[in-house]
């Protein structure tokens, strides 16, 4: 591969201002955080950042690259997109739990000011309740699924871009959820149980999608052909992969969940174990 | 009540009656009851026709000159052995099948392969399929620049020993009205008798 090429490849083949903005403030404020604690000894675990760094550049680079153009033409490089947009890098993100980090760049955040305006504080709680959350998953997948609105999406750039902003956003919501939800001290089992049963109850319905895709006779999304297949690949193989990807990778990022908060409520101090709650003389 | 508190109804108001203005504007839309057509309807999905190419005469041609005509707009290359004449001669078929309004129809075949051809060949070429069918061409940054408008891709397979490759193309036949707006997206497996009534009703209006 020729600089040429790579440089072909790293140019955006719908350049989004808008996606160069988030993720380019996203970074700067990292980094001048991470700076500010190390500084002050203190920061996130070198993993944490590579996790944070990573998830951020892989929805940079399914977004704003020429991976997008191959994502726009291949149903199984769309569902990959998906699959990183929506599991793999908010996972990743919010795994980070990089929220430390961005108060130590912007100390007064307006976020904070934002979640102060009447409605958004309710709303985001209502939106972040395990079951709610789960539910939005699922049907968001779902939804840019359906064969006729999968159709308007790859036609209608405003809609695609919707679709896949709405994914990743969605994403972070939902991982976030997972892994950061409440305030330790406050809630520290905060729906320990519940959030291990929606990440189970999830995996039904992501199969379910999935293997009915890749087990199909049909060309479901003609999408694709009518738009041009840009590599040589036959309309079932591509629909086959697609509906695999949807079906066994989207699941397991359960599982990977599931040890995560697993590991997270073992790590509860003792203090706070359910039968220390329980009052009464200790022996 | 608070001047604040004032403020916030106030609002709340203006956000029910606007809800209750899309509401009622959305099942007056249901209340028309429209005559589905045998394509999709993609009206307000894409941008208005809009491209400057070259045709088979060697002229600078732009989406202008076939203003008031409904344009059916197809990708391919004169090489193509299987998609390209087929769907070519249905369009034909269904354009004659207006009888007299044909001409108020042009069938813009834009080939994503201008190493090979050339106006020339792009001329020698439509005449096959009769006077409706126009061959465009054009530089690769101007088709590619159509492509992505129409969120269509083409790729080219390694050639073979004689020197001759395959283009990889779209089969969407994307038909605009005679304002260049996109309104339907069709398909050559629907047949010359669905597309020909398509086309008369896109002519009528």
């Amino acid at each position: 591969m020729s600089a040429a090429d790579v440089l072909t490849f790293l140019m955006p083949y719908e350049p989004s201002p808008f996606v160069w903005l988030v993720c380019g403030m996203a970074l700067g404020l990292f980094l001048v955080g991470l700076r500010r604690l190390r500084r002050r000894g203190r920061g996130p675990s070198p993993l944490a950042v590579l996790a944070f760094v990573l998830g951020l550049l892989l929805i940079y680079v399914v977004l704003q690259t020429r991976y997008d153009y191959y994502a726009q033409h291949l149903f199984s490089l769309h569902r990959l997109q998906h699959l990183v947009l929506h599991h793999v890098a908010p996972f990743l993100i919010a795994w980070a739990a990089p929220q430390a980090v961005f108060a130590a760049a912007v100390p007064n955040s307006p976020i904070r000011r934002f979640a102060a305006v009447p409605g958004v504080g309710p709303l985001y709680r209502g939106i972040q309740q395990p079951v709610v959350a789960g539910v939005l998953f699922v049907v968001l997948i779902w939804l840019w699924l359906v064969p006729r609105l999968h159709l308007y999406a790859m036609l209608n750039l405003p809609l695609y871009n919707l679709m896949n902003w709405g994914m990743a956003v969605d994403g972070l919501l939902f991982w976030w959820m997972m892994f950061n939800m409440g305030d330790p001290r406050s809630a520290p089992g905060a729906y320990f149980g519940l959030r291990l049963l929606v990440l189970a109850l999830i995996m039904a319905p992501q199969i379910l999608i999935g293997s009915s895709i890749a087990l199909s006779r049909q060309d479901l999304y003609d999408v694709y052909a009518l738009c041009g297949r840009v590599l040589p690949i036959d309309a079932m193989t591509d629909q086959q992969i697609g509906g695999l990807l949807t079906w066994i990778p989207a699941a397991m990022m359960s599982v990977a969940g599931a040890l995560v908060l697993a590991r997270r409520w073992l790590e509860l101090p003792d203090a706070v174990a359910p039968d220390a709650l329980v009052p009464g003389p200790r022996p | 009540m608070s001047p604040r508190s004032e403020a916030c109804s106030a609002m709340r108001r203006r956000l029910i009656a606007a809800a209750a203005l899309g509401l009622l504007a959305a099942t007056w839309g249901c209340g028309k009851q429209e005559q589905p057509w045998h394509s999709t309807n993609i009206t307000g999905l894409m941008p208005d026709l809009d491209f400057t190419l070259t045709d088979g005469q060697g002229r600078s041609v732009t989406a202008a000159d076939f203003q008031g005509k409904t344009c059916l707009v197809y990708f391919g290359f004169t090489h193509c052995r299987g998609i390209c004449p087929t769907t070519l001669a249905t369009l034909a078929a269904a354009v004659r099948d207006l009888g007299p309004d044909a001409d108020q129809v042009r069938v813009l075949f834009v080939s994503v392969d201008p190493r090979r051809d050339s106006p020339t060949v792009l001329d020698r070429y439509q005449a096959r399929f009769g006077p409706q069918v126009v061959g465009l061409t054009g530089e690769m940054p101007a088709l590619r620049a159509l492509a992505r408008r129409y969120r269509v891709g083409f790729s080219y397979d390694p050639p073979g020993a004689d020197g001759n490759y395959v283009v990889n193309h779209s089969s969407a036949i994307f038909a605009f009205d005679g304002r260049g707006r996109v309104r339907l997206l069709m398909r050559e497996e629907a047949g010359v008798p669905a597309l020909a009534a398509d086309l008369r009703r896109l002519v009528a209006e």
